[in-house]
């Protein structure tokens, strides 16, 4: 039983997703291996053999594959894969994005976003956003799946001994062009990954009120998240979006503020530990499943619960 | 410029799905379907296209039970010119619809493809991704801006942690997010000429197309319920349950 896993990394760092995949693997059993794809990645791969629980690293250094581009990371993940019985990638945009082309040259399907695993070959997966869950067994000889990073534990890092291996691929299809990336820079930590949430809605009426979530977050060591609502009005990026069409989240807190609760809302963020809810209507759905309400106008209570948390602090 | 268009019939989004009591899926008797949102984009999109004279013709293609015309026809009250029915009441996989719409491209020799980024009912977000693969085409996807100029498309992709821009060499395939337009409504006109507008109904085994499924559904369950919540009545009790009870603050 072998196992693959493509690292997401931006060639220079590795996203916390594969520590998530590896110990969703360890469910399987047997020899997992890390595949690091990208250009000028070397180091991404030296650090990675510190992880635990992984066989070897495999270091795919490419022109080709500096921005991941689809095409190319679909064929050289066919060609490293192929000798595998599954191959993973995290259900992140970099790996929607490539490994259904991986599934389609292998003539095998896709299971997206997996969430359970309880067999070699029996799977668990949201559907219809989040509100039915549906057990399908494979009959594909080899496996390819996306994995939702925040249904599994994160394996840790340090005394890992993985081999280092570099291997090699051929490109032929027609590719995209790479022309820019626009990044959103922020000290705080990563929304996928973080502990605390706080997340804003319509209720806040323009971008420059948002801007009080901020000092909330910066209070809870919190990173920042949004409805669509929000974002389609304006307030936040589209990156900070949470919900089936964006980022699914679950923290061991969420505060969900001036947030009604769509169902496309809270398929992304109902696996939350504790939720907290702050809406001025009474009858806003989110209530339903937060652990803690607080019916009132955000307007007062936000201002509130900061300095609450700055006189807890001292 | 030929624009094939993909949509699929789906239950209406702001429909709460039931799960059967056997488990066996979820019900979809009486329950309202439409098209598909990320579909409804696409074809907003293309019918821009041929507004602006980029595109010549739109082909829009569903996959399902011959209801699935209904949402042919509201693709076609939007602009779009004729519409292809694959009929077939089988369960259809992404890999499927990937290689049926394989076959449609061959026969049609469109320029440019455009699909939404994932169903709402099975959110898989795998067909756009897989047909490219199957044509060999270039692909972009999840995308929230399209310019094209000289067969060339640039795209706009909606990525974590921002956006990302790429130039793709046409034929390619585009999947939209939901950000890359607001679709119209269909004026009543519109409707009653969509009504006269060719729609042609095909079989797979007029295709040559055999299915296998790839796997087997076992169960469909609802999701776990949280338990009831309690209601806090002012800030300084929400922080007093989230510091002294629930320690996590």
């Amino acid at each position: 039983m072998t196992v693959l896993i493509v690292g997401e990394h931006d060639n220079t760092i590795l996203t916390p997703s594969s520590l998530h995949m590896i110990s969703a693997a360890q469910k399987l059993g047997g020899d997992i291996d890390l595949l690091i794809a990208g250009e000028g990645c070397l180091q991404v791969a030296q650090k990675a053999c510190k992880i635990e629980g992984l066989r070897k690293v495999l270091l795919l250094d490419k022109p080709e594959l500096g921005h991941h581009g689809a095409e190319a990371m679909g064929e050289a993940v066919v060609q490293i894969g192929k000798s595998y019985d599954y191959i993973m990638a995290p259900a992140t945009t970099f790996g929607k994005n490539f490994l259904p082309r991986v599934a389609a040259l292998l003539d095998v399907a896709q299971i997206s976003d997996v969430i359970g695993i309880e067999s070699k070959d029996t799977f668990v997966r949201p559907i219809y956003a989040g509100n039915a869950i549906v057990t399908l067994q494979s009959n594909d000889a080899l496996k390819v799946m996306t994995v939702r990073p925040t249904a599994f534990s994160a394996v840790s890092v340090g005394s890992g001994t993985a081999t280092l291996e570099n291997v090699s691929a051929s490109f032929t299809a027609r590719s995209s062009v790479f022309v820019d990336r626009s990044a959103v820079k922020s000290g705080r930590p990563e929304l996928t990954a973080a502990r605390v949430v706080v997340s804003g809605g319509r209720g806040f009426q323009n971008a420059e009120k948002f801007k009080m979530i901020e000092v909330l977050a910066d209070q809870l060591d919190a990173a920042i998240g949004a409805s669509r609502a929000a974002v389609d009005a304006g307030y936040v990026s589209n990156d900070y979006q949470v919900g089936q069409t964006g980022k699914i989240v679950a923290p061991e807190l969420y505060i969900a503020i001036g947030i009604s609760g769509a169902i496309q809302h809270l398929a992304g963020m109902k696996d939350s530990k504790v939720i907290v809810a702050i809406n001025k209507d009474p009858d806003a759905p989110i209530f339903q499943i937060a652990d803690y309400s607080l019916v009132g106008d955000l307007f007062d209570i936000v201002p509130q619960l900061i300095q609450s948390l700055q006189d807890l602090k001292t | 410029m030929k624009v094939l268009i993909a949509v699929k019939r789906v239950v209406d989004y702001n429909v709460k799905v039931r799960v059967k009591p056997d488990h066996t899926g979820v019900d979809l008797v009486n329950v309202k379907m439409s098209i598909n949102p990320f579909d409804e984009i696409a074809v907003e999109e293309s019918v821009r296209l041929l507004e602006s004279g980029q595109a010549k013709e739109l082909i829009v293609v569903s996959i399902g039970p011959l209801q699935a015309q209904e949402t042919l026809r509201s693709a076609l009250a939007l602009g779009v010119d004729r519409g292809i029915l694959v009929q077939t009441d089988e369960t259809v996989e992404p890999l499927h619809v990937a290689k049926i719409l394989k076959v449609l491209v061959e026969r049609e020799k469109p320029d440019l493809i455009l699909l939404g980024k994932q169903a709402i009912d099975d959110d898989c977000n795998q067909t756009g991704q897989m047909l490219g693969a199957l044509l060999g085409w270039p692909q972009g996807t999840f995308i929230s801006k399209l310019v094209l100029q000289n067969s060339e498309a640039i795209v706009t992709r909606e990525v974590d942690g921002g956006h990302e821009t790429l130039k793709i060499s046409l034929p390619a395939v585009i999947t939209t997010d939901l950000r890359l337009n607001v679709p119209r409504y269909p004026k009543l006109p519109n409707i009653m000429k969509a009504k006269q507008k060719p729609l042609e109904i095909l079989s797979l085994e007029t295709l040559g197309i055999v299915l296998s499924s790839h796997h087997k559904i076992l169960k469909v369950a609802e999701p776990q319920t949280r338990k009831a919540g309690i209601k806090v009545k002012d800030v300084a009790d929400l922080v007093h349950h989230l510091h002294e009870e629930a320690r996590i603050i």
